[in-house]
């Protein structure tokens, strides 16, 4: 394959004016990711600062409820910040400052991805500038609050459908005015080579202590992982080191919203087809003549039209499956898990919960899941008690 | 010669870009022929598209007004087939690749091709892209229209080598839209871009004002202009056509002044 590209998805579709910040970033990267040096470091930071390893979590409650498979959970909650986003962001942030780069930029939809890139600029002394969609400063405020408290500066996006998507667009317009001091932290396994690379490599860092964690409590592969799935990073992450073990089925979960038959939809696998949109060639949520659809998720984290590269080749070659699930399912298996584990999941994970609520029943008793539960759920409270009609304040 | 490089044999080259549909498809043909009788000797027609991550404010808001209005890429196409039949001023499009790839890069270059454009600009399409595109424009005689920008520094060489039609220097970092100043070496971008190649050279993004034409011009074979007209556009409406008309003649003769 050639590098860069996932099967016929990935590449570099961007202005020329980024072209060589790309080129830099790739060598860079290319350089650091074999120095021990750098991978002291980091793995310093993901220790002792983030709190890895997450725990892998048996959930007796759940797997007796649902009757099938005996379901683990992959505790990214837990760490710094609340999220999986940390380990992408201080890889991206370890890597900045090597570079020289003194400011980093990124986008967010949930405001997850911007919380952690703001904490990571203000452990690494870096000035700090993110993008989010108006419509997402409103349903994520408490995250908005958060990043000015660690010092970064946000941005409302006005643009579009004022969502996930526009962010990215904004940060990359941002990223073309003021080049030299800055990196973008892009906080997806998507945009141009080598961002879906990089991403995944920080994140793969999941599956392989899933791997261990199971291998320690149960001796074995698990026979399903399941993860929510936007541009796919958490998705990517919990999937990258099972893909060569071929019996392990690997399930993303897409936002369905109100429903796949409604266009108030952002399940990109379902619904969208091949094209060219922020840096990659991918699958994307678009009408007839390539305009981008305005999507629609519950969810800000998973409110995007596309998906990352390497989530398209892994649908191409039916190596990884992609389901989709609705606001009311996500919803549902948002109150299950608090109830059912005293675990609150982020509204993004709920749509991996609310899939295994499905899949698990199916699975025989000796069959085990890992369910990868990307973020913790604070953020989403004032936002789910106003879907339940229960008008609250932050 | 063909219609490209017939616009570069009248002086300095005055460029517009205005997108389609904006303020609707009957404007922007009358457009391109006040444009063209103002003295523009090659004209930029924008193809809408819903999320253009390299336009500034004012291109985004006139592809948003023209979306609404109903533009699509098949209606575009019908209109520049009308406007071919009365004119022989060069054409391109500028779109964005995702555009021509869900139309079908084939069908849609094909098509371009037919009803009399001269060229493609795909700003998210660099040179390490190109190929996908590039090859079908060379099957039905497109020229993919090449950018340089002032972060390209040695790889201005390698995309004039190959670049064809006219290379399309970007003068300033960042998105499209007006700048009160331009501090770019335009003249070194030009200079290494001649030293490879004998294209010519249109220096576009920021330049408004007649003072900023006169300076390019002297930099480069002809200049391109966008927001100052995209703007003139939305504050006339369906009257801008004087406007932009006495625009592009005092734009013309400042380039060449």
């Amino acid at each position: 394959m050639k590098e860069g590209r996932f099967g016929v998805h990935g590449g570099q579709y961007i202005p020329e004016t980024l072209m060589n910040a790309v080129l830099e970033l790739e060598k860079a990267y290319d350089y650091y990711k074999n120095d021990p040096e750098f991978n002291r470091e980091l793995q310093g930071l993901l220790n002792d600062y983030a709190g890895r390893p997450s725990r892998l979590y048996y959930a007796g409650r759940m797997t007796e409820d649902l009757g099938g498979a005996k379901i683990y959970l992959k505790r990214e909650d837990l760490n710094h910040t609340g999220a999986h986003k940390i380990n992408n962001v201080l890889g991206q942030a370890l890597l900045a400052k090597k570079m020289g780069k003194t400011r980093v930029i990124a986008e967010t939809g949930a405001g997850q991805h911007g919380v952690a890139t703001a904490t990571a600029a203000a452990l690494m002394g870096l000035e700090c500038d993110v993008f989010m969609g108006e419509e997402d400063t409103k349903r994520q405020a408490l995250n908005v609050y958060r990043m000015r408290l660690l010092g970064a500066n946000v941005h409302p996006v006005s643009t579009g459908t004022g969502t996930l998507k526009d962010a990215v667009s904004e940060t990359m317009r941002e990223w073309t005015k003021r080049i030299d001091d800055t990196h973008y932290i892009l906080g997806s396994v998507m945009g141009p080579h080598p961002f879906p690379t990089i991403v995944r490599d920080f994140q793969a860092v999941i599956s392989k202590e899933i791997k261990e964690q199971l291998m320690e409590k149960e001796g074995r592969l698990p026979d399903a992982v399941l993860a929510c799935v936007g541009g796919g990073s958490n998705a990517i992450g919990a999937f990258y080191h099972f893909i060569e073990d071929k019996q392990v089925r690997l399930v993303g979960c897409e936002a369905a919203g109100r429903g796949i038959s409604t266009a108030e939809t952002a399940a990109t696998i379902a619904t969208g087809k091949l094209g060219i949109f922020h840096g990659m060639k991918s699958y994307f949520c678009q009408d007839e003549y390539g305009q981008i659809a305005p999507v629609y998720s519950i969810s800000a984290g998973l409110d995007y039209p596309g998906i990352g590269p390497e989530h398209a080749w892994l649908h191409d070659t039916g190596r990884a499956e992609y389901v989709a699930v609705t606001d009311d399912e996500a919803v549902d298996a948002f109150e299950y898990l608090a109830r059912m584990e005293g675990i609150i999941p982020a509204i993004e994970s709920a749509h991996a919960v609310a899939y295994a609520r499905k899949l698990a029943p199916e699975m025989g008793k000796d069959q085990i899941m890992v369910i990868n539960i990307s973020g913790r759920g604070d953020k989403d409270c004032a936002a789910i008690a106003r879907y339940r009609g229960e008008d609250i304040y932050e | 010669m063909n219609r490209i490089e017939s616009a570069f044999e009248k002086g300095k080259a005055f460029i517009p870009f205005i997108t389609c549909g904006d303020p609707s498809l009957e404007i922007t043909e009358q457009l391109v022929y006040a444009m063209e009788e103002a003295g523009a000797d090659l004209i930029e027609l924008g193809i809408p598209f819903s999320d253009p991550t390299a336009e500034g404010p004012v291109i985004m808001d006139a592809n948003i007004r023209a979306l609404a209005g109903g533009v699509t890429a098949d209606k575009i196409f019908q209109m520049a087939e009308r406007i071919r039949t009365r004119t022989t001023v060069p054409m391109v499009f500028m779109t964005y690749a995702n555009v021509v790839f869900s139309y079908g890069t084939e069908r849609f270059i094909k098509k371009a091709a037919r009803v009399g454009m001269d060229g493609l600009i795909l700003p998210d399409v660099p040179f390490e892209e190109k190929e996908e595109f590039a090859q079908v424009c060379r099957k039905y005689g497109l020229a993919l229209i090449s950018l340089v920008a002032p972060t390209s520094r040695e790889r201005i060489r390698m995309i004039a080598s190959e670049a064809e039609g006219f290379l399309y220097c970007v003068s300033s970092l960042g998105v499209t839209g007006v700048r009160s100043e331009i501090n770019t070496d335009v003249g070194e971008m030009v200079k290494m871009a001649k030293e490879v190649s004998n294209i010519p050279c249109a220096v576009g993004f920021g330049i408004s004002t007649e003072e900023q034409a006169h300076s390019m011009a002297r930099q480069a074979d002809g200049v391109i202009v966008g927001s100052a007209i995209v703007k003139l556009c939305g504050q006339y409406g369906k009257d801008c056509i004087p406007a932009v008309k006495e625009y592009v003649r005092r734009m013309k003769a400042a380039a060449n002044g």
